[in-house]
């Protein structure tokens, strides 16, 4: 039989998925109250650096909610109070004294509904780093198509960076707004459900964007959609009525998860 | 997933089982037929696996318009099994229309006087297929892997029966054709053994998502 000799890069078809390195983000007997009622009960998990976690469950079972306990979105709604602690990074990020800014650069978040700025699509991505302290153009511009390239949207907007980002598409600007996040160097970019209004085309840009930036930045999102945690996702978390009900790989827990509940929600039996 | 992929699902599920019910009728037909040296019922066996053909494009075809909608967890291992076990059971279809042939050119030819033990590897074939089935039916991977060693008894008859017919062939040359019809009816029954294997490691896949294919001690 002849030698197949394969590319230099040549990365198998079937790839095993990452394996969870050392915990980045530690979620510790995390509870969330809106005034009396219970959002989350007593969360604990070990995200790994690097890797991309999914976050499913039906609505209402506290995914979006743990997942903005990351950068402590929660804290601009009245009447919450959180339990336990999350360190990123080492890190606690409740501790007294955190600076939330500093928090939130370190911790970008991407929304369900892209949300730009209304501004030119160059704008849009120099405004977090003019508040980060960045001010020669020359910098400035660098940063900007580097990010604008690693966002997957350089070639389509390059020749009108001055435009208003608001004549892009929907896929469009929510690449921008990926860009945006990315800018100013995360270490961890959180979405939530950034592919929900999106067509076919543009959700599996937005999915290859992400098996991307994995690279470079620990990646937790919330889905609706199992196909797609199942396609860009290493670990999954399922949760339900506030309780983390499992946690593993993601190719486990699509082909043969632990938990009963776990099971009758990715077979579609409730929720 | 929605009552219509639930539907979908138990539409392939039926399908399956009457395309299993057609695939043990071939192989009773054909045994009976090599047996009791029946002409037309072996005719009748070689006809019908057109049939048997027709429900594997079939259940392929249903079963691919379920994946279109992205099963997950057991839905999903219910269907990769469908279209495994269905191509096991065509191939057993195939083997049963071997028999058939072998019986047809068999029963226009006068017996060799020659006790074969061919009515027990029949016996041990057809109820390793049964059981396979019916462990599929009741999601019982424990049945499915019990039947699992059994492959070996019906290996190992079909080793006795080849090594008396080469005995009778060398011993009665005037044999010889009637005996490679023989030999090769045989090895189809020990194939329909190894098939009714791989469909209840499939069913402890389908029960257990563990991949036991492989796994036994290679010689």
């Amino acid at each position: 039989m002849a030698d197949i000799v394969l590319p230099k890069n040549f990365v198998p078809a079937a790839a095993p998925a990452a394996e969870p390195g050392k915990p980045f983000i530690e979620i510790q007997d995390v509870s969330l109250y809106y005034g009396g009622a219970q959002a989350l009960k007593n969360i604990s998990l070990n995200l790994g650096e690097k890797v991309v976690t999914a976050f499913i469950g039906p609505s209402g079972c506290g995914k979006s909610t743990l997942l903005r306990c990351l950068n402590r979105m929660n804290d601009l709604i009245d009447n919450v109070r959180i339990d336990g602690s999350i360190k990123i990074g080492g890190h606690d990020i409740y501790a007294e004294g955190v600076d939330i800014i500093e928090l939130r650069k370190r911790v970008g978040m991407v929304f369900q509904k892209s949300n730009p700025f209304p501004k030119s699509i160059y704008e849009n991505v120099a405004y977090g780093l003019r508040l980060h302290g960045v001010s020669k153009k020359s910098e400035m511009d660098a940063i900007v198509e580097e990010s604008l390239q690693n966002a997957a949207i350089w070639d389509e907007v390059k020749d009108r960076l001055h435009s208003s980002a608001l004549g892009l598409s929907g896929g469009q600007q929510q690449r921008l707004c990926i860009a945006r996040a990315i800018a100013i160097k995360p270490e961890v970019i959180l979405m939530d459900e950034p592919a929900s209004a999106l067509d076919p085309i543009a959700t599996s840009r937005i999915e290859d964007l992400i098996l991307n930036l994995k690279k470079e930045f620990t990646i937790v999102i919330v889905t609706h959609n199992m196909q797609q945690a199942a396609r860009i996702s290493d670990q999954t978390a399922f949760f339900y009525i506030g309780e983390l009900v499992e946690f593993g790989p993601t190719s486990k827990i699509f082909t043969n998860p632990s938990q009963k509940r776990t099971e009758d929600y990715v077979t579609g039996r409730f929720g | 997933m929605d009552n219509l992929f639930e539907s979908g699902l138990e539409n392939l599920r039926q399908k399956l089982l009457v395309m299993a019910s057609r695939a043990e009728t071939a192989v009773n037909q054909s045994v009976e037929a090599l047996m009791q040296r029946d002409y037309d019922l072996a005719l009748q066996v070689k006809t019908d696996d057109d049939i048997i053909d027709r429900f594997e494009i079939e259940i392929d075809e249903m079963a691919i318009l379920l994946l279109t909608k992205a099963p997950l967890a057991s839905n999903l291992r219910l269907v990769t099994v469908a279209m495994k076990i269905s191509q096991n059971l065509e191939r057993i279809g195939d083997e049963a229309t071997k028999i058939a042939k072998r019986a047809r050119d068999l029963s226009q030819e006068p017996p060799i006087k020659l006790q074969l033990d061919l009515p027990r590897m029949a016996v041990l074939a057809l109820t390793m297929l049964k059981e396979a089935l019916d462990a599929f039916v009741n999601r019982d991977s424990l049945a499915a892997r019990v039947l699992i060693p059994r492959d070996k008894e019906v290996d190992a008859l079909n080793r006795q029966m080849h090594q008396a017919l080469a005995r009778h062939m060398m011993e009665y040359p005037d044999t010889i054709g009637r005996c490679l019809h023989w030999i090769v009816a045989a090895k189809s029954l020990e194939r329909i053994a190894d098939h009714a294997k791989n469909m209840a490691e499939e069913v402890v896949y389908l029960c257990e998502a563990q991949d036991i294919r492989h796994t036994a001690r290679k010689m």
